[in-house]
């Protein structure tokens, strides 16, 4: 059972190449910020499929609620009040996973097969894989994943990649009241957006934009946004995000070295054992700092 | 970078641990790989509509279980409904919900009683339950009902039990209703029409006739301009609003909104406005006198279309704020000068050159002469170049190529001014050509689900279906007097006049009633029906609890202490009543209004003898029926799943209750009992009337053979058979009708509501989805998209045509099908004019053209137009609640109250969903009086009016600016409505404590929108 949904593109931890002869068309979620009334329809309809229920929270003294994303919560909207060319506007973004091309929790990820990318461009966590670590958290430019203090595992938002499967639009896509989340292949995506920009620009927005960060790939869920040159206005939304350095160099130059280490470190094992005979393992020592990194990464 | 040496160990070792197991050849099996099942493979779909708003959005319900015997439903998911031609699989955040409503922890399943003085419910069986209600409500009638007046005239008035109806239920509910309320004598009743949408139908029928919207929530992508103003489309109807999103993506049409807050459809629109809660009609008649001055009018239609030239009578005036004919001991005004001018043939009087003094025109153009600019920014705090933007905008819509739209709310409606607010948007619309044109209209956004339907319905206290009043003691003592003053005499020449058949709408009505017991001898059965002497709306009949001076309330669907304005003299008077029937799928602070919730509603139990009846009734998803949305399209639903525990549907519990109160009058006999007794109740199952048996009520049928009137041996519909439409209709008894407007929706070709085809037909049309009164019109006035000579005024825009033999289109002409262009017919039909009116004669109680006036409190407390005439004079105000108004001195600041996107009224906090996206109750403050108040960013607030406070956090806001107003600034605070203490949200207190308990001058909607409040930190 599997690879018959989605063709995989590539799995975290797992060097074994995924079969690669399809071909898959890339899709896109196109969220446009100027057409997005902040209902939180897309918050509801993305929790009632995915069965999910929240705390119901307390009002902090803004429209956001919840007002963080959670295991519970895997997409929120951010409302922003600016004043830009003396004009007031408040900007409401649709926060969530951004399925970048490079995913940084993925290559961060050291649990083999817990997040998966899809030839789609679907990113998608294996919860049953997740082994709690939290490093998804620290690769991943856009703050998103959140681990459950139920059961320790990473959640985010799948793109709805089981009704992707079988020919359906996300949950929060249908759902969505003014049409300003769309989806469909990410070229046909860009189009939309490019007639969007060119509107806003009629408008009086000179600075409209597409928001497909480079720094990442690209990604799979884009924003136009009236202020592409502003990113940051938008509840902070990183100008040019990328993954973090850490997790690049990890991937990059580190990854051969440390995998000649431990290669090393299992024949010296081997040849220790054969010569010396066993060794006690400290089991108990190396959970406890684990788990103990991990709380530290989930707490930035 | 920096790579700590921790950050090192954690990359390279404790990560590489499981890849590194891979390389040596524990390769992750496959199945790693696998996206979630897909949940709905072998579900059940079922079609339905959603419950909450007017924009009646498709849903697809789906069930476990395939239907087997040995399965239960259950309903595991609901999305929207891709054929849908409005919402095409769109739901907004409380459709989106909809699972969580029908499991709410919150959903009543047994029949339960609270006994006087109790704090606690207790089960009780549903035959104890009906036993109990009907031998109250026949206790209370036998001794109250008023079987004649003092004048001897039959009345059968039943006033000290009252009824409130459910918005959300379907019109096969509400005409059952409407039956059962009618043959026991209840005047007291009202639908929440009476607190929301009143004064829309008060304005625009007044204006065009009807009092619909007039155009429907696709066609809203054919405007070039949109206004939002007096509502919030994006929040209150954010599906529909997805039509105004089109409209300016495809045609790069404009949005600006008015509102005193920069809301959430602020946040897509090209420009804001702000201004002074209830200040409407001054922004509004500034339009007016700015179009006339710039000659922004459509002319050719101006003078074709609108009473414009029409001859007003020498005694109307308005002089000092005041109209001709007020009475100040009465605070009423004398309409007779509100008139027209009448010929020898009782027609009015007309100079299409527009130069009478005393034509509308001129009239009208002096009217609103006084409305300049500077003075509507001193009135309205709006700035100049805003206000002047908008006239603009609105001023290019009036060429005959350009259209623009208005869509509103009850930020119009709830004001003691609502209907004039919509008059003159809808004067408005008619300078500029915009009322029958595809991507125009008047759109009136409902709000509840069903609420148009319950108006159509007739389910307010002076109404009967389809618009036909219920009689008055005073003007219609008999039957042949109340055909008299309901049936129009034409007032032009050649004009339809369509009311001219009152009489057949009438008689079908009664046949409906009464059945063989209506008959041409007792004139049809008039005499049983009840017979009002004043208006028994909620503020009146709250009144009249609070007096002491009603027994009981039977609360369906309906949460009044929640809604009703001064919730603390709600509850004062619920507390002198000896008993209220709650019927309701869910928990309510109705039912449980005796209960203590400290400071949010201090109830003594032990001090408190009403008996409380609470009876469960399934929710949309588990009944079949249709409910009509705000474009007027009844739309058909299907069950998904039987309701929990024992719920039972209302139409279900009203014919129980009906057929015992029946029984007891059989076999004890009582007072007034021919009403009861002569009711047509012919249901297969008295007991369970089915949906299909009373919507086919609703369209109605031949009683006897219907002939042509041109050809008498012309059959055209048989006895027995559903007619084809109310063109059908007679007054000889030989039809039976229960709502002559619905008359076409389930004929002899089937239930018309139920069709799904949504092919479009033009402009976004789609005729054959659903059904739609009137005769399936989806865009009212239509005939007034062409010109006089039958030409559409926009070649692009066309709607219908004149084909040289027949009106033909994309939509069901709203004329009389063969009548040629030219022959003098004006496109307004429901009017005895058969033209919009500018001018609205004495068709409301405050005058026939528009005014500013404050709010019953007002920041000001002047009126910078007429210091001697403040406030309205036309309204009505009980004496204990004049002095329950609080003054600036006290209450420094206007409070407006309104809802937000993700809730619904008060049901949705028992919706877990929607509880998550807004748990908490808020109040709004701009960042200028907050600091002043020193009050930050979720603080807890404490905002006071005269009547009552609310505690609740504080979200600042730079959306909310101070004004200047008539040289002073004025701050505004919002205060969202949706909490309580029933349900799964955060509890909260209930709003509505704060509002005065005044309603607009016509309809008694209640001024929720705008009074004086004081604001602490808490």
């Amino acid at each position: 059972m599997a690879l018959q949904s989605l063709d995989i593109l590539r799995r975290s931890a797992t060097p074994t190449a995924t079969p690669q002869a399809r071909n898959p068309m890339e899709v896109a979620k196109l969220i446009d910020v100027t057409t997005c009334i902040g209902c939180k329809a897309c918050q509801v309809a993305c929790s009632e499929w995915n069965e999910l229920r929240a705390e119901v929270g307390t009002n902090i003294g803004v429209y956001d609620n919840p007002i963080d994303l959670s295991d519970q919560a895997w997409t929120v909207m951010r409302f922003s009040e600016v004043e830009e060319n003396g004009k007031l506007e408040w900007l409401i973004r649709k926060d969530g996973c951004m399925h970048c091309a490079e995913p940084g929790c993925l290559k961060a990820c050291p649990s083999p097969g817990a997040i998966i990318q899809y030839k789609n461009g679907i990113v998608d966590f294996h919860e049953e894989n997740c082994i709690g670590c939290g490093y998804c958290i620290s690769g991943c430019p856009f703050n998103v994943p959140r681990i459950s203090k139920e059961d320790n595992k990473a959640y985010k938002c799948s793109l709805c990649s089981d009704r992707v499967a079988v020919g359906q639009e996300p949950a929060c896509v249908k759902t969505c009241p003014t049409g300003a989340i769309q989806f469909g292949s990410k070229e046909d995506m860009k189009e939309v957006a490019a007639t969007r920009i060119a509107d806003l620009k009629n408008r009086g927005y000179d600075n409209a934009g597409l928001y497909d960060p480079q720094g990442v790939g690209g990604t799979h869920v884009m924003y136009v946004l009236h202020h592409a040159d502003k990113a940051p206005l938008y509840h902070g939304l990183p100008q040019d995000p990328s993954i973090s350095t850490t997790v690049s160099l990890w991937k990059g130059l580190l990854k051969p070295v440390a995998t000649l280490g431990i290669a090393a470190a299992g024949l010296f094992g081997f040849f220790h054992y054969i010569t010396v005979g066993p060794n006690r393992a400290d089991d108990e020592h190396d959970e406890h700092d684990g788990s103990a990194a991990s709380t530290k990464e989930t707490s930035k | 970078m920096q790579v700590t040496r921790r950050q090192f160990f954690k990359i390279t070792s404790a990560g590489l641990g499981a890849s590194s197991l891979a390389v040596m050849g524990f390769s992750p099996t496959a199945a790693l790989a696998e996206v979630r099942q897909y949940r709905l493979a072998r579900t059940t779909e079922t079609r339905n509509t959603c419950t909450y708003c007017s924009v009646g959005c498709g849903l697809l319900m789906y069930s476990l279980g395939d239907g087997a015997k040995n399965a239960k439903a259950e309903i595991i998911h609901i999305e929207g409904d891709p054929d849908h031609p409005v919402s095409r699989g769109s739901l907004c955040p409380k459709g989106a919900g909809l699972l969580d409503f029908i499991h709410s922890p919150g959903r009543l399943k047994y029949p339960e009683v609270r006994e006087a003085g109790s704090n606690e419910w207790k089960r009780i069986s549903w035959h104890e339950a009906v036993e109990r209600i009907a031998k109250h409500m026949k206790a209370d009638r036998d001794a109250n009902i008023l079987a004649k007046n003092e004048a001897g005239v039959p009345v059968n008035r039943w006033i000290s039990t009252g009824m409130l109806t459910a918005s959300a239920s379907s019109n096969e509910t509400g005409i059952l209703t409407q039956k059962f309320m009618r043959a026991l004598g209840i005047v007291a009743t009202d639908a929440q029409a009476r607190i929301c949408h009143g004064p829309t139908v008060a304005a625009l029928a007044a204006s065009y006739g009807r009092g619909g919207m007039t155009n429907s929530w696709v066609d809203i992508k054919n405007a070039d301009f949109i206004l939002v103003m007096g509502g919030n489309a994006a929040e209150a109807h954010p599906v529909g609003f997805k039509w105004a999103i089109e409209a300016k993506k495809q045609r790069g049409a404009k949005l600006i909104v008015v509102d005193p807050r920069f809301n959430r459809t602020a946040a897509v629109a090209d420009h804001y406005v702000p201004i002074r809660a209830g200040s409407d009609i001054a922004f509004l008649g500034g339009i007016i006198n700015w179009l006339i001055a710039n000659d922004k009018i459509h002319w050719d239609y101006v003078k074709a279309y609108t009473n414009a030239s029409l001859i007003v009578s020498e005694g109307f005036k308005f002089e000092e704020g005041l109209f001709s004919g007020y009475d100040a001991d009465k605070g009423k005004y004398e309409r007779g000068s509100w008139s027209y001018e009448l010929d020898a043939g009782g027609m009015a009087k007309s100079d299409p050159s527009l130069e009478h003094p005393r034509c509308v025109w001129n009239l009208m153009k002096a009217h609103f002469a006084r409305y300049t600019p500077e003075m509507v920014t001193n009135i309205t705090g709006s700035p100049k170049e805003g206000f002047l933007k908008v006239c603009e905008h609105l001023g290019e819509t009036a060429k005959a190529d350009k259209v623009g739209t208005i869509l509103y709310a009850l930020g119009w409606t709830q004001h003691t001014v609502g209907a004039q607010n919509i008059r003159t948007m809808a004067m408005i619309q008619l300078l500029l050509g915009n009322i029958g044109m595809p991507g125009g209209g008047v759109n009136a956004l409902r709000g509840h689900s069903n609420i148009q339907g319950l108006s159509d319905l007739g389910l307010l206290s002076t109404a009967l279906p389809g618009y036909l009043t219920l009689p008055n003691e005073k003007a219609h003592p008999s039957f042949d007097e109340y055909l008299a003053k309901n049936t129009p005499k034409a007032v032009r020449p050649d004009q339809l006049n369509y009311w001219s058949n009152t009489p057949k709408f009438m008689v079908s009505l009664m046949k409906w009633f009464w059945g063989d017991k209506a008959t041409k001898d007792n004139n049809w059965g008039y005499d049983w029906l009840p017979k009002w002497d004043k208006l028994y709306d909620v503020l009146q009949m709250t009144e009249m609890m609070h007096q002491g001076k009603v027994n009981g309330l039977i609360v369906q669907g309906f949460n009044p202490l929640a809604s009703f304005p001064d919730a603390n003299k709600v509850r004062e008077a619920f507390s002198k009543l000896k008993y209220m029937v709650v019927i309701d799928p869910i928990t309510t602070e109705t039912s449980s209004f005796w209960q203590n919730h400290g400071e949010s509603n201090p109830s003594d139990p032990t001090k408190i003898a009403t008996e409380v009846f609470r009876l469960p009734s399934t929710c949309f998803a588990e009944e079949d029926g249709a409910i009509v949305n705000s474009s007027r399209w009844l739309q058909w639903h299907w069950k998904g799943a039987e309701p929990p525990g024992e719920a039972k549907s209302d139409q279900e519990i009203i014919a129980e209750l009906f057929t015992a109160l029946r029984d007891l009058y059989k076999k004890d006999g009582g007072n007034v009992p021919e009403p009861i007794l002569n009711l047509s109740w012919p249901y297969k199952d008295p007991k369970n009337p089915t949906p299909e048996e009373l919507a086919k009520e609703l369209n109605g049928r031949a009683l006897a053979d219907v002939t042509d009137p041109k050809d008498p041996t012309k059959v055209l519909v048989k006895k027995g058979e559903q007619l084809p439409g109310f063109a059908t209709l007679r007054d000889d008894g030989s039809t039976l009708c229960a709502c002559w407007i619905f008359s076409g929706c389930w004929t002899q070709a089937g239930n018309q509501m139920a069709r799904r085809d949504n092919t479009d037909a033009g402009c976004g049309n789609t005729p054959g989805w659903a059904w739609a009164w009137p005769a399936n019109r989806r865009i009212l006035y239509n005939r007034a998209s062409c010109d006089p000579a039958g030409k559409p005024w926009d070649p692009k825009r066309k709607l219908i045509a004149w084909n040289g033999e027949k009106w033909v289109g994309a939509d069901v002409p709203d004329f009389k099908i063969d009548e040629a262009p030219g022959s003098g017919m004006s496109p307004f039909i429901m009017n005895n004019e058969g033209v919009g009116r500018l001018f609205a004669v004495d068709k409301l109680v405050d005058g026939p053209f528009p005014e500013h006036y404050e709010p019953m409190e007002s920041p000001i407390g002047t009126n910078p137009l007429h210091p001697k005439v403040v406030s309205s004079p036309a309204v009505r105000m009980f004496k204990g609640d004049r002095e329950r108004l609080g003054t600036a001195k006290d209450f420094p600041y206007v409070g407006t109250t309104y809802r937000l996107t993700e809730h619904f009224q008060f049901w949705t906090k028992s919706v877990r969903l929607n509880a998550i996206a807004q748990p908490e109750q808020f109040v709004e403050i701009g960042e200028v009086l907050a600091q002043e108040k020193g009050i930050k960013q979720g603080d807890w607030g404490k905002v006071s009016s005269k009547r009552g406070f609310v505690k609740a956090k504080a979200v600042v806001t730079k959306r909310i600016k101070p004004l200047t107003v008539n040289n002073q600034t004025v701050h505004q605070v919002g205060i969202p409505l949706h909490w309580g203490w029933e349900g799964v949200a955060k509890k909260g207190y209930l709003t509505n404590a704060l509002p005065p308990f005044v309603g607009d001058c016509n309809t008694q909607t209640p001024e929720y929108k705008s009074f004086l409040v004081n604001l602490e930190k808490a």
